[in-house]
């Protein structure tokens, strides 16, 4: 399968021209991930697997309910489980469903040098084509949110579709039909956001002062986005990034860099040309010739 | 190898095959190297057979580059030592640019232009190598933390970018001043040629009735 003949690109990897984008009339789209419903069955791990047909290889006991123990390419979400101790003693079971969160500016895309490899649909989310990467692992460096995993035995890189395939068809990803206490729910991003609301002031009512909707503007905003119970602390939930950005490294070598380097190249080639140009070829001349001849049989040695 | 008679050996033949072998490789990094920077370039992937087969083969002839330079670095370190003659002659430079050579100061077996390739090159091949170590994917993808792949490749970028402007000198000045092209092809320069552009090490030559291309150069080499 290629990119279902898309015409409702709004971005491309490593593509100067406006891809095609006719069909841009859809709505954003978001999965909602209510971190304070999750009971941690994972269902919905299981959902991702069995609706994409993987079956990452089975690991050893880490210690820890993740398994396995960090997404791999044949794991595109996690159950991730920390447990935290809060300010009045309490212990807190912060279980939240890792995987890629579909940045509105996603620093895969930003990072990836093959054309196409990376794409966004016009509902936001971003997918990677497979047969167009090349396998160099730039999107790693690029993602804020540690998701892509490159494997060693095609050298594609992976990660959540956000079921692109089921949702072009008019259906909700399959963690989400299979999310036994509702957690998980999907729909347009404004529905989304205004589900979320209802939610956090229930949230505030119960005692949870700080709950929140982690939807980082950093990145324009995501299209997977999470209720939690203590949004001032996102890093509280196995390290989810409290301000994620694309890193300023890959924005000077995607962004500033590029330019400059062309241009560097550009000035030094036609600068060469331009001085072949005017100053013409150094010519060792018959003068040369004859002095170094003299040079040679005054002092009485043989010309080598 | 047997040079034209009363010509001086500017590089033996082990030195050329060595230097040919390094550019091929620097060439072909360069091509994959762009296709990689920059989507404008992408399409010279095709060369390598496709973008998966380029990303596969850029690290080994980076490997090969590294081992083959070290060749070359090992043969002309000592002949590119920054001298007094090299001052003298960088502070001419507006009359080198000018092809008015009579009016510059003589250097040995190089002049400071070729030094500053030559050190260059030095200290950016290494960097190059590191840092690519760093973001080969299959065999190091894991080694180290996320951050520090971006360092390394926003380095691994400039410092490429350093390599191919001192590569565009490197070529330019080969085309410019004509016979040295043949020099690194086939090995070999008329006296009048080391006499114009590299007058001590001429001398140097004259003086030990070595045929190039070092005043111990062994004397087998007279026979042509």
């Amino acid at each position: 399968m290629a990119d279902l003949q898309s015409q409702d690109y709004i971005r491309r990897s490593a593509t100067n021209l406006t891809p095609p984008s006719v069909r841009h009339h859809e709505l954003e789209v978001a999965k909602l991930i209510d971190v304070s419903r999750c009971i941690g069955c994972k269902a919905c791990q299981s959902a991702c697997m069995e609706w994409n047909n993987l079956r990452p290889e089975m690991e050893e006991f880490h210690g820890a309910y993740e398994n396995p123990h960090d997404l791999n390419p044949g794991t595109w979400t996690l159950m991730r489980f920390a447990e935290y101790e809060d300010e009045q003693g309490n212990l807190e079971w912060l279980i939240r469903k890792d995987g890629c969160m579909h940045c509105e500016d996603p620093g895969c895309l930003k990072a990836c040098p093959a054309p196409g490899a990376i794409v966004q649909y016009a509902n936001g989310i971003v997918d990677f084509i497979s047969e167009n990467c090349i396998g160099c692992g730039y999107c790693v460096k690029g993602c804020p949110f540690d998701v892509p995993r490159i494997s060693p035995t095609d050298h594609k890189s992976y990660k959540c579709t956000l079921c692109s395939d089921r949702v072009g068809v008019g259906l909700e990803p399959a963690c989400v039909k299979t999310c036994p206490t509702g957690a998980i729910m999907f729909g347009s991003k404004d529905d989304m956001k205004d589900w979320a609301g209802e939610r956090i002031a229930e949230l505030k009512e119960r005692g949870f002062a700080n709950a929140g909707l982690y939807d980082p503007k950093d990145v324009g905003g995501t299209h997977v986005m999470y209720v939690l119970h203590h949004a001032d602390k996102p890093s509280l939930y196995s390290g989810l990034p409290d301000k994620p950005h694309i890193s300023a490294l890959v924005g000077a070598w995607k962004g500033f860099l590029k330019p400059v380097a062309l241009a560097g190249l550009a000035f030094a080639a036609i600068g060469a040309f331009v001085h072949s140009v005017v100053a013409g070829p150094n010519e060792t001349t018959e003068e040369d010739e004859a002095a170094a001849r003299r040079e040679l049989s005054g002092k009485g040695k043989d010309a080598p | 190898m047997s040079y034209p008679k009363g010509t001086i050996v500017r590089n033996a033949t082990v030195t050329r095959l060595n230097h040919w072998f390094t550019g091929l490789c620097f060439v072909l990094l360069t091509l994959s190297g762009l296709a990689l920077f920059h989507p404008v370039f992408f399409w010279l992937s095709t060369l390598f057979g496709s973008g998966q087969w380029m990303r596969a083969v850029h690290p080994w002839l980076g490997v090969c580059l590294v081992v083959s330079f070290a060749g070359l670095f090992v043969q002309f370190w000592r002949d590119n030592l920054w001298n007094r003659d090299d001052t003298a002659w960088a502070k001419k430079l507006d009359k080198v640019l000018d092809n008015r050579e009579e009016e510059v100061p003589p250097v040995g077996r190089f002049n400071a232009g070729q030094k500053v390739v030559f050190w260059g090159m030095v200290l950016i091949i290494p960097v190059l190598f590191v840092t690519g170590l760093l973001i080969w994917e299959v065999y190091f993808g894991d080694a180290t933390s996320i951050e520090t792949q971006r360092v390394a490749v926003l380095v691994h970028s400039m410092a490429a970018i350093g390599a191919i402007l001192i590569w565009i000198a490197h070529v330019y000045a080969a085309l410019w001043v004509k016979g040295s092209m043949r020099a690194m092809l086939h090995g070999w320069v008329t006296p009048g040629w080391a006499y114009r552009h590299h007058r001590k090490w001429f001398k140097s030559l004259a003086a030990s009735g070595s045929p190039g291309p070092t005043p111990d150069s062994t004397a087998k080499f007279r026979e042509h």
